[in-house]
């Protein structure tokens, strides 16, 4: 439907968009800007688009009632282990389906392919009771080694086996003429060569271990082991309210840096989700 | 003598095919490379995802009891508790509810954005980008805004206020509480869809629509007759993605409603977390997580047989 416009009509649709993006853009908005409010000015009505006094006290509670830093710094090394530890989970076993004939791979391949049938949820009281009977519950294992090993890297195998069988295989049949064994085929000719694949395999498999909560909220206990989403949730007075502003404080310290990485790289963002979407 | 005769044959037999042949070929070298880059995947999956299906049958016919530190077998016993669970009609309605209005919801708006987006504007990729940002957004903290602005004194009933209307306390309604997970679920994800449906709208060919112009047919009627036939391979997919991804939602009901007011947001996975982990029946969780299974095992067969028929219209 690309027919060039009347300006009338072109007026009506940039209307109608700038009203559908309210809340889409609200939300967002709104958290950052009440984070640096007051707790009173969170409610003043009519409310405020900027803050009127703004002041980042509520920023500096975050760290006292919790060991936020501590918290934030376990939800980056656990999605970034995870994150690395699917690339090589996934890249490998990926390119194997796609370019090694052994005996048994479509059986096998359907073993692994199980993990797409079978949501987390499925499996998580099993998990639960493996984990404790290894003392594992309250340590971070559970959620670096299912999601690297498990149900959420199949997918992340899935991308790449599709993606190294639509890659025409003359350069490494070139390079094993050449003498090159099958792990520096992979390494030097596949593996650069699958550098979208992965770059949208690494953006879910973050995002996915970043926004974790069941499991989190399943196999941890103690607050220095949290992770940011369930942390979130931990901000409450006395009464068990939410301290809004403290809350949404730590919820803006969350989504922002992610949201930075987005606006810049919006395009493998983009294509990257959707791709993973539309395998899943 | 001829004893001997067949030793020497022997020996001397043997190394002939042993020189041309190895033992290890190229061919067996590969295929060894071959499983050991699928070891790490292979062994993953069987270990926890696998043994865990397994092991999730067999715990349904078990009481685990974590602080007596006693697993004992019960039969029939959690099946028998299933059928005669008085929330279990409830819980499966909410979650039919949620998947339902998420899907319609979902997909109306993200073919509506789409359609918009499709039109010959400048900055469009703007409007793009902040659709799809909730996307990227914490799950967590998305939700705990929205938590904020559907309260009873919250943002939404603020904005209702200066048009004189009094607002609902949204989350704690029997209606409105299902209604506000579906739109604070469907905000956040609908961009995902909206780029399935773009991507769609860009095959569409333009002759069609230039076609229909001739013959006078109306904007509605060419979206109708020419666009929505043209994409219903993709409105099929999204519909089943969403779904399916459904069926998973729990961080925003554990936020916004706690399942409740009553058990009318309870949708299945939340039951199954508050039954295993917060009254700890971890072998009735078990009994659960198998109804689940089964439920999203029937959507992917059905799944497979709509393809099938899609393939077959296509070709």
């Amino acid at each position: 439907m690309n027919r060039d416009l009347s300006p009338r009509t072109k007026l009506a649709l940039y209307g109608a968009l700038l009203i559908l993006a309210i809340p889409f853009v609200f939300p967002t908005w709104w958290m950052v800007t009440s984070s640096l409010k007051p707790v009173a000015d969170i409610f003043a009505f009519p409310p405020q688009l900027l803050p009127v006094n703004p002041r980042l006290d509520a920023y500096r509670r975050v760290f006292e009632l919790q060991p936020f830093g501590r918290q934030y710094l376990n939800s980056l090394y656990i999605a970034l282990v995870v994150t690395l530890g699917t690339l090589g989970v996934s890249a490998l076993a990926g390119y194997a389906f796609a370019r090694i004939r052994f005996r048994g791979q479509n059986l096998l391949f359907l073993v692994v392919l199980a993990g797409l049938l079978i949501p987390s949820e499925v499996t998580i009281v099993p998990l639960f009771q493996m984990f404790f009977k290894l003392g594992l519950v309250n340590t971070h294992w559970p959620l670096i080694l299912v999601p690297i090993f498990g149900a959420p890297s199949v997918l992340a195998t899935f991308i790449m086996r599709q993606f190294f069988i639509s890659l025409p295989g003359e350069l490494e049949e070139a390079a094993r003429v050449d003498g090159l064994g099958r792990f520096a085929t992979f390494w030097k000719i596949a593996l650069p060569l699958s550098r979208p694949a992965l770059g949208a395999v690494a953006i879910f498999t973050f995002l996915h271990s970043w926004n974790l909560y069941l499991e989190p909220i399943v196999f941890l206990s103690s607050p220095e082991k949290f992770t940011l989403p369930q942390a979130l949730t931990q901000f409450v007075d006395a009464y068990g309210g939410p301290m809004w502003d403290v809350q949404l404080a730590a919820a803006s310290m969350t989504a922002l840096p992610v949201l930075v990485v987005f606006v810049i790289a919006q395009k493998q963002f983009v294509e990257g989700l959707a791709h993973a979407g539309l395998k899943g | 003598m001829s004893r001997t005769d067949t030793r020497v044959g022997r020996v001397e037999a043997r190394p002939t095919p042993a020189r041309s042949r190895p033992y290890w070929t190229a061919r067996r070298r590969d295929q060894l490379t071959g499983y050991l880059f699928i070891a790490p995947q292979l062994l993953g999956s069987v270990v926890f995802v696998i043994l865990p299906l397994l092991l999730v049958v067999w715990y349904s016919l078990h009481e685990w009891n974590v602080l007596a530190d006693t697993f004992d077998f019960v039969g029939a016993d959690n099946y028998t508790a299933l059928a005669d669970d008085p929330n279990l009609g409830p819980v499966l309605r909410a979650t039919g509810l949620f998947s339902v209005g998420l899907v319609v919801f979902n997909l109306s708006l993200a073919l509506l954005l789409a359609v918009l987006l499709n039109q010959k504007l400048q900055g469009t990729i703007v409007f793009r980008t902040l659709f799809f940002s909730p996307v990227v957004v914490s799950l967590v903290a998305w939700t705990i805004v929205w938590g904020f602005l559907l309260q009873d004194n919250g943002g939404l009933n603020g904005l209702l206020d200066t048009i004189g209307v009094d607002g609902p306390n949204w989350l704690r309604g029997e209606g409105t509480a299902m209604l506000s997970v579906i739109v604070v679920q469907v905000f956040k994800n609908v961009g995902l869809n909206m780029v399935l449906f773009l991507a769609a709208l860009q095959g569409v060919p333009a002759e069609l629509y230039e076609a229909a112009e001739v013959d006078g047919a109306s904007r509605m009627r060419q979206f109708w007759r020419i666009t929505v036939p043209l994409i219903s391979p993709t409105i099929l997919l999204t519909s089943i993605i969403t779904v399916v991804g459904s069926l998973q939602v729990f961080a925003q009901i554990a936020v916004l409603t706690q399942g409740g007011p009553g058990t009318s947001t309870t949708v299945l996975v939340y039951y199954l977390y508050q039954q295993a982990f917060q009254f700890h029946h971890f072998g009735y969780g078990a009994t659960l997580s198998i109804v689940l299974f089964v439920i999203v095992l029937a959507l992917t067969v059905l799944q497979w047989q709509m393809r099938k028929r899609w393939v077959f219209h296509e070709s």
